[in-house]
């Protein structure tokens, strides 16, 4: 356990040397001056680190071990970026520079652009977007405005399947659109008929992750895409999986209208504890008009920023989007090519395919009728029967020195647990994630109560989250100032 | 084979063995093959190590932007950030880590975010923060619709002296069809039109939203605005520049009900507009109404304290179609820049980085002002950013002052060809500040 940075703070220390005030002073207005202390800890540069590093090391972190987060995409993130989007000339840039003094940053934003349309098999796109989300309900605005341009304001629905990500509805509600849930079949992908049956004169847009959110291909794609079409409205997919499909199949191959990109997925940029990510929203030409500002155009005399159309969406950040992450999704394409990505998705299948195989005689894979794509989802329900959660089985994980995988998603699997290993974990330390796995199937017939009190091998044991909310503390009480 | 992926040909046919296949194209099957992508992907060839730095560096050359002394703000400030901020950034421990769901293996970044929230509380005068959201202008867009869900009310009002790209991307997040946005005009001086407001607030709004220190940085009366939008039962919402609120009262003392803002002056690089972060702090009584994450402090089973994501049936993961925002991935790094910002800078630090600002910002201003034919645009108190009136173009000027290495300012139109809007954070010295203002006086007098 860490005190909290305020129980360190003692009166007049500091951690940075400021430059002296070399100007004359101008009073404070006494009627707009602040007039208590604001109640910021007074540490030295030394106390700061120290308590920031032992902190730090209360976190699991992807160079510690396996990240095997279903839909989380917990690749390797190259330490190259890091070093890449700090250089002086591309960090200490302000967005309303003229672009003739930005033609570096627009060329590369130009450059990825490029690359992400051949990826997705689209011809524009919008690097604004500052996380998944975003790009969804981007998606979500672009189709919206061109239903209301042909005189289609009454489209109101988005169809969705009932194992889409949570972001989907939620982005849906935001676009002030209706979800309409379509029923996954018994192999877990879109019931076709049901979809027929929904898609109709108030359909706005579909909604579809693929590989599916079981980490299964929509097979049938096609059919379902033109169902959408012949209807009226327009295809969207959620790129969350993309890293199955890299050089190997594209969005806008399969009747998709736009997608987004998880750039901190698929495209190695580091989650930062939760972000930032970037959510570039890719599209076929006809949405083009509708994209928000800061699109980069190349033009005779260079690179330029754009404004957005009359018919823009309208703006979604202050500025350009996640510069900075979009400097490390650019060096990854540099160094990986068009084979290194192509290798990306087809390490990342193996991988997850194989860790299904082999985990098969131990845990329950519901909707196993042939290969995975780069992730799968197996169901700790029988265990449940036994008293033990999937929850237990996380939290055991994690005394094994691995992270868990994503517990409880998606919905329509009791007690899921969606396992994606990514291409950039080895051989072995996919089988000792395996082992462990194994290890914990055979405590929870022998020894529960090691995996229902799990986990002990961690800084805290398990924390109360009922006791959080029924007793909220959000901030350190005003007592430690 | 890449140098990202361990698994060699030896492996995958090992691999592939087990899985019970013979080729990797038997993995493929459920892709019809219809669809399938032929051929290669029509991207440059894979660069060594060596040749993307060159590339990169080739790029920063081309940013002669990078080189310029900076007066330019409006919604993004060259500070001085601290070494020791990057030094815990590029700790594996947090910047490779996942969102803290397993909070036992992510208890650093959890208090991290807990210490955040407490800092944030305290500088905008609310009684809680959350985890942060993705910038200061979706912030202020989640804000009003915050207001809405607390309000029950559709239509907003914006003060005129709210940033305009703030105002556009509330319209973004608005246009739905089903809610509306009033622009409150600005006065003369500047600052928000009250009794315009007030007309316009009959019939009941959800908020009011005010910039503070404004757009053209002068000090909105944000008490003033409090009482008058709480006599029409809605929420004053604050867009609330973070280092001024070193100098000037917070806005959550003044009667702000949601206070949010840009974090970006808090440690950040300006990198070309991002990644930033937004901050949204508000008080007990909409604590459950706000978007994004929540961290809580707890006890393990022991009774060790310990800290989790909490108020979680707010958000989209559980309650889908009805969370109070679509928000998942936010920008949590930049959240820990913030933190390891005002810990470093401290109460002391903090107070002074603010006060400099201040100051060198008015000396900035005065020294303008003795070129001759230079006007102030507005009559009213400034706090670090200003606006004047050039007897010269700005377009031309702001040109001019950027073959001299300066970049001069954001011209804004709309108060007419040559106003111009300045700042001078702590790292502007007087040297600088005398030098620019010498060329821009010798720009001026050239020009006329």
């Amino acid at each position: 356990m860490e005190k909290t940075i305020f129980q360190y703070s003692s009166s007049g220390r500091t951690g940075v040397a400021l430059p002296l005030l070399d100007v004359p002073e101008t009073p404070v207005t006494a009627r707009f001056g602040r007039k208590e202390t604001i109640g910021l800890p007074q540490v030295t540069e030394g106390q700061a680190m120290r308590h920031f590093v032992r902190l730090s090391t209360m976190n699991f972190n992807i160079e510690e071990g396996l990240y095997p987060l279903g839909s989380c995409t917990m690749k390797y993130n190259p330490r190259l970026h890091e070093f890449l989007a700090r250089i002086e000339g591309l960090a200490v840039v302000h967005p309303l520079s003229d672009d003739s003094t930005v033609q570096g940053t627009l060329e590369l934003m130009y450059k990825l652009g490029e690359s992400l349309c051949e990826i997705t098999g689209f011809e524009a796109v919008t690097l604004q977007p500052a996380a998944g989300a975003q790009g969804e309900f981007t998606g979500l605005m672009l189709i919206k405005k061109w239903q209301d341009e042909r005189g289609q304001e009454h489209r109101n629905e988005v169809l969705m399947p009932d194992s889409a990500h949570g972001t989907n509805p939620a982005t849906s509600t935001l676009a002030g659109l209706k979800v309409v849930s379509v029923r996954s079949d018994e192999h877990g992908r879109v019931d076709v008929e049901d979809l027929r049956s929904k898609a109709g004169e108030n359909t706005c847009a579909f909604m579809l992750t693929n590989p599916n959110t079981l980490g299964i291909f929509e097979s049938s794609i096609d059919e379902i895409t033109k169902i959408i079409h012949d209807a009226g409205g327009l295809n969207y997919m959620d790129g969350a999986n993309m890293n199955a499909m890299l050089g190997i199949a594209r969005p806008g191959d399969m009747g998709f209208d736009v997608c987004h990109l998880n750039l901190h997925k698929t495209f190695s940029t580091p989650h930062g504890g939760g972000g930032p990510g970037s959510g570039a929203v890719c599209c076929v030409e006809m949405l083009k008009e509708y994209l928000p500002p800061s699109t980069v155009e190349k033009t005779d005399e260079g690179y330029k920023l754009l404004g957005g159309t009359g018919n823009t969406i309208g703006r979604l950040l202050a500025f350009h989007g996640n510069v900075g992450v979009l400097y490390r999704a650019y060096a990854y394409v540099r160094t990986l090519g068009p084979k290194g990505l192509r290798e990306v998705s087809e390490v990342a299948l193996i991988n997850a395919n194989y860790m299904k195989a082999r985990l098969k005689p131990y845990y329950d894979v519901p909707n196993d009728d042939g290969p995975c794509m780069h992730e799968f989802v197996a169901s700790g329900a029988a265990m449940a029967e036994k008293g033990v959660k999937t929850l237990d089985i996380a939290k055991r994980l994690l005394d094994y020195g691995f992270h868990a995988p994503t517990i409880y998603f998606p919905q329509i699997v009791k007690e899921a647990l969606m396992i994606e290993p990514t291409e950039t974990e080895s051989l072995e330390s996919i089988d000792s994630f395996i082992d462990a796995m194994i290890a914990i199937a055979e405590e929870i017939d022998t020894k529960p109560h090691l995996v229902t009190d799990a986990p002990v091998n961690t800084p805290v044991l398990r924390l109360d989250e009922v006791k959080a909310v029924k007793d909220l503390c959000l901030v350190e009480p005003v007592e430690h100032q | 084979m890449s140098i990202y992926v361990p698994n060699g040909k030896v492996e995958r046919e090992q691999m592939l063995d087990v899985i019970g296949v013979d080729k990797l194209e038997d993995l493929l099957t459920p892709i019809p093959e219809s669809i399938r992508f032929k051929g290669e992907l029509d991207l440059p060839a894979p660069a060594s190590e060596l040749e993307v730095v060159n590339e990169f560096k080739g790029f920063a050359a081309k940013n002669s932007s990078a080189d310029l002394v900076c007066f330019l703000g409006a919604g993004a400030y060259d500070h001085y950030i601290p070494a020791a901020i990057d030094n815990i950034l590029t700790r594996s421990e947090f910047f490779t880590a996942y969102t803290p769901y397993q909070a036992e293996v992510s208890q650093g970044t959890l208090q991290a975010i807990f210490e955040y929230q407490t800092m944030i509380s305290r500088l905008t005068g609310c009684d809680a923060a959350n985890a942060c959201m993705y910038d200061g202008a979706s912030a202020v867009a989640e804000a009003a619709l915050m207001a809405i869900r607390s309000t029950r009310k559709k239509r907003v009002l914006v003060a005129g002296s709210v940033n305009p790209r703030t105002i556009d991307v509330i319209h973004t997040y608005m246009d739905n069809g089903d809610f509306e946005i009033n622009e409150v005009p600005f006065g003369s001086d500047g600052l928000i039109d009250l009794e315009a407001a007030d007309k316009l607030a009959e019939g009941g709004v959800a908020a009011l939203v005010l910039q503070y220190p404004n757009y053209f940085g002068s000090i909105e009366d944000v008490k003033a605005a409090a009482d008058l939008i709480h006599g029409h039962k809605g929420l004053l919402v604050v867009a609330a520049d973070p280092i001024a609120l070193g100098v000037i009262e917070a806005p959550g003392r003044l009667g702000a009900d949601v206070v949010v803002g840009e974090g970006q002056p808090m440690g950040i690089a300006m990198s070309y507009g991002g990644p930033y972060v937004g901050f949204m702090a508000t008080n007990a009584a909409f604590l459950r109404k706000m978007p994004g994450r929540i961290v809580g402090r707890t006890e393990d089973r022991a009774g060790n304290t310990g800290y989790v994501l909490t108020l979680q049936t707010r958000e989209q993961h559980i309650r889908r179609a009805k969370a109070t925002s679509n928000i998942c991935s936010n920008q949590a790094l930049m959240a820990l820049a913030n933190v390891i910002y005002l810990t470093l800078t401290g109460e002391t630090g903090f107070k002074e980085v603010a006060r400099q600002c201040w100051h060198r910002s008015h000396y900035l201003h005065d020294r303008l002002l003795e070129i001759d034919g230079v006007t102030d645009v507005f009559d009213t108190p400034f706090c670090r950013e200003f606006v004047i009136d050039l007897p010269v173009s700005a377009d031309t000027a702001v040109e001019a002052m950027g073959e001299a290495g300066y970049l001069a300012g954001l011209p804004i139109p709309g108060l007419g060809d040559g106003a111009i809007m300045l700042t001078a954070t702590e790292k502007r010295s007087r040297k600088e500040m005398d030098s620019f203002v010498e060329a821009l006086g010798k720009h001026i007098k050239g020009a006329r």
